[in-house]
């Protein structure tokens, strides 16, 4: 090395920064792709690693356990009253309704918010005129859908009521099918859970063989 | 103008945004020639995120309480969708936290990063250190299994060895007389809300001492010193982002393969991660037959153990324990080389450096296993359990390194230090 | 005098700090043939589980339907394993009082769950095959690893009776029982293996995500070290 080159280093190592940003539009190009590659997997890496957090917080298999179908014997409900089961932490009640009960039910159509049912409240197969796979008997949830209190039943008929439950919260009134009236605060009429009968006189709620 | 500049711009009118920006990342300038050695300070930082978010997760289905803790740990590894996961990910977070922490410190060790003028750097770090260890011996009750319960029996015992007070601490750590749901429940307290603010208080302060004063480097050399005239930057330095950022990216994959293979693969550790004996809930009335600390405890536990009893005093083990782990808190004024790196430094410091690193594995070795393991001396020395001695001679070294420092720091021959980084 | 029982009760723990032993003493450990990819052992291992070590040992924390993993039916889980009123759903508990047994043989008998993560899968497959007649425990039987063990011999049908040679510390089958050693040994192996499965369900799935997920991070280290790279081209 000659003298001058040396001096030059000297100087060099006196004054110039060793940081200078590199601008030849080859480099740039290099570090804007594995920018954009290392960029795109790790935010894939990111979210993946996301999944099994959020799942965490789902039900868990105890929750599910304790969430499965249950059996309800009905054989000893009799014509005209209700029987409350618990499934999920939820009333269900059963309604083994007499016939009088059944004929009341189509007089008063005209007073209901969704006397046909279109808003799905409801399983296919029991979107019909009795709300139920046995016109007998009508299984629902009892909170109320307009915030989740539980109804009152009030079976006894009168003049101007065809029998059918009032919420105690904020006055909302359900007719024997569950089906709300026009007025009440509630906006639709109460749930049918999924169900099925497994014999003539045992129903499972929770579960009726067709969506999982 | 597009929005994003707009919305910046709107921010930092009101708040410090793109200074602090600048400030902590564009243009904190750190020394071009960082090592291996400088990867562990953002991998400590990367841990501590991992251990609050799977800690957040983990506290939604744990439940403190004696009766049930047990079978809440056995809950989330089977019943919570991928809980499994997420405690393995927390327990293995928890070792790996130490091993981070240990290197860290070691490349301080090496480089003198402690000395004038990042003493406070070293006391905040010492600091996150200890309030780290309380975190893990906190968090390690809370399993509930026989190494859980008899750990914290133990330790908390320790307190009640201080003379005169002792007991009474001990009782009030406990909050009964033995260990108990109490303690369970104010263990769960402490690990999961009152350490974590103190360990993220102590980490904000550690960066910002080190942001104040600068980065150390493998050389030891000031970088502040040289700048450029014109634009004042330092001319060994380089912007942290992107340089560093990008380089620390390497380093926390590298991090994360060794953590997933420790996870998917071996998340016992045999053993020495997630230990047998606390797959057997606690029983206060059944002691292990065996029971040692975890790994990272194991090398003061060696010094508590090596320390003989004073009349039937067991506080100068206890006080030796305390002080082999505060001991580090003194480096700043024990150190009296001249240099800073042990690049420069002389073969004397080396060999006591290297001394240290040995007493420390090896306490560490033998704080995993029982005192008989390798039999007794003979009669000429009064039968002691060779372990016991080897122990020991180790822990006279171990505080060897530290108090003789300042003597053996100034004698050391040491080699003239370069005006720039070399690389 | 509560302070000198506090120190005593210090010192008492503290004492065992120096002086820890060793708990197995160095009995030598038969191979386990754990294998998680194994249904068939798994499923006949269950089957031996629920019917002998059921009726006294819980395992509360293994759900019934958790054995479609192994490649069991829900009918089959129903109509073999699971007893009359139990859902599938439901752990493996056990209708023995806890403070009954701890009378009748001397400690309850521990819940199952986790066994083999606290004593090891090779432990549970030696023990389970290292039971000898001893006339001078309450049930007659002892356990050449675990010592004055209080359970008694619940498969004795199967093995026989062993006895266990002092000097030698050698068993040695005296009376056969239904099973031959080897089918006995294979019926201990399968049920081994069935606790290891059981001690940690996941274990399997765990290790193929984990090929996954190292090979995502191989992928990203590449790519952030050629990022590094481009970077790095600035520096001198």
């Amino acid at each position: 090395m000659s003298d001058k080159q040396n001096d030059q280093h000297k100087a060099d190592s006196q004054t110039g920064a060793s940081y200078q940003p590199n601008q030849s539009p080859q480099v740039n190009l290099e570090k804007r792709n594995f920018l954009i590659a290392t960029s795109a997997v790790g935010a894939i890496g990111c979210a993946v690693v996301a999944v099994p957090f959020v799942k965490s917080m789902t039900p868990s298999e105890r929750a599910k356990a304790a969430g499965a179908p249950i059996e309800v014997d009905i054989s000893k409900l009799a014509p005209g009253a209700k029987l409350t089961a618990e499934w999920r932490g939820q009333p269900v009640w059963i309604i083994h309704r007499t016939e009088e009960m059944l004929a009341k039910l189509s007089v008063h159509d005209d007073q209901l918010s969704d006397p046909n049912l279109e808003v799905p409240q409801q399983p296919e197969y029991c979107k019909n005129k009795d709300r139920a796979i046995k016109a007998k008997y009508v299984v629902m949830l009892g909170t109320c859908t307009h915030l989740g209190c539980a109804p009152n039943e009030s079976f006894v008929e009168t003049a101007d009521w065809d029998g059918g439950f009032i919420c105690p919260c904020h006055g909302s009134k359900f007719d024997l099918s569950g089906r709300v009236y026009k007025g009440s605060p509630a906006p639709t009429n109460l749930v049918i859970p999924p169900h099925k009968y497994l014999t003539e006189t045992t129903l499972l709620i929770g579960e009726d063989g067709e969506a999982a | 103008m597009n929005y994003f500049t707009k919305l910046i711009g709107w921010v930092d009118e009101r708040f410090p945004l793109t200074s602090n920006v600048k400030a902590h990342l564009t243009e904190y300038y750190a020394p071009k020639n960082f090592n291996f050695w400088y990867f562990f300070g953002s991998l400590a930082l990367l841990v501590l995120v991992l251990q609050i978010i799977t800690g957040i997760f983990l506290t939604m289905h744990y439940k403190p309480e004696a009766g049930l803790a047990f079978a809440s740990v056995e809950y989330i590894m089977r019943d919570v969708p991928w809980g499994w996961l997420i405690r393995y990910m927390h327990s293995t977070g928890a070792s790996l936290f130490f091993v981070v922490i240990y290197l860290h410190m070691f490349r301080g060790l090496l480089y003198g990063s402690y000395r004038n003028p990042r003493e406070l750097i070293w006391l905040f770090g010492v600091g996150i250190f200890l309030a780290l260890m309380g975190e893990a011996f906190f968090g390690y009750l809370l399993p509930w299994g026989q190494m859980s319960y008899w750990g914290a029996q133990v330790i908390t015992s320790l307190f009640g060895t201080v003379p005169f007070i002792g007991p009474d601490i001990a009782e009030w750590l406990r909050g009964d007389y033995l260990t108990s749901d109490a303690t369970l429940n104010r263990f769960f307290a402490f690990h999961v809300i009152a350490l974590p603010l103190v360990i993220l208080g102590l980490v904000a302060a550690h960066i910002l001492a080190l942001h104040e004063v600068g980065s150390n480097n493998p050389d030891g050399v000031e970088i502040k010193k040289l700048k450029d005239k014109k634009t004042g930057i330092p001319l060994d330095g380089i912007p942290f982002h992107p340089y560093y950022s990008v380089k620390d990216l390497v380093g926390v994959v590298v991090f994360l393969i060794v953590f997933a293979a420790i996870i998917f693969f071996a998340p016992d550790m045999g053993g020495y991660f997630l230990e047998a004996n606390n797959f057997v809930p606690a029983d206060p009335l059944v002691t292990p037959a065996h029971i040692a600390p975890t790994w990272y405890f194991t090398p003061y536990y060696s010094i508590l153990r090596a320390v003989p009893p004073i009349g039937i005093s067991q506080f100068p083990g206890v006080a030796a324990m305390g002080l082999s782990v505060v001991v580090f808190a003194l480096l700043p004024w024990l150190d009296r080389s001249p240099v800073k790196s042990i690049r420069y430094k002389g073969n004397l410091y080396k060999a006591w450096l290297a001394a240290f690193v040995v007493s420390f594995l090896i306490l560490g070795y033998l704080g995993t296993i029982p005192a008989n393991t390798y039999g007794q001396f003979g009669a000429w020395l009064g039968k002691a359990d060779i372990a016991t001695v080897v122990a020991r001679i180790f822990s006279v070294v171990y505080f060897a390194f530290f108090f003789l420092m300042p003597w053996y720091s100034k004698k050391d021959k040491t080699k003239p230090v370069p005006e720039r980084v070399t690389g | 005098m509560k302070t000198i029982n506090h120190i005593k009760k210090a010192l008492m723990i503290l004492s065992l700090l120096p002086s820890l032993t060793l708990a197995a003493g160095g009995v030598h450990l038969d191979k386990a043939p754990v294998d998680a990819a194994d249904h068939g052992s798994l499923q006949r291992g269950a089957r031996t589980f629920v019917n002998y070590c059921l009726n006294c040992h819980s395992a509360n924390y293994m759900r019934y339907n958790r054995l479609l993993d192994i490649g069991l039916t829900e009918k089959q889980i129903k109509e073999n394993l699971l007893l009359a009123g139990d859902k599938i759903g439901e752990t493996m508990k056990v209708a023995i009082n806890k403070k009954d047994a701890a009378k009748w043989l001397g400690a309850a008998p521990p819940d199952l769950s986790v066994e083999v993560r606290a004593r090891g899968a090779d432990w549970v497959y030696t023990y389970m095959r290292g039971f000898y007649r001893d006339s001078t425990r309450p049930s007659g039987w002892n356990n050449a690893v675990f010592d004055k063990v209080g359970m008694p011999h619940v498969l004795y049908e199967l093995q026989g009776e062993q006895v266990l040679n002092h000097d030698t510390h050698e068993l040695k089958l005296t009376k056969p029982g239904r099973l031959s050693i080897e089918e006995y040994d294979t019926l201990v192996g399968d049920l081994t293996n069935f606790m290891a499965y059981m001690a940690e369900p996941v274990k399997q799935q765990r290790n193929q995500l984990g090929w996954f997920v190292l090979l995502f991070l191989g992928v990203l280290l590449v790519l952030t070290y050629k990022l590094k790279k481009a970077y790095w081209k600035d520096i001198h």
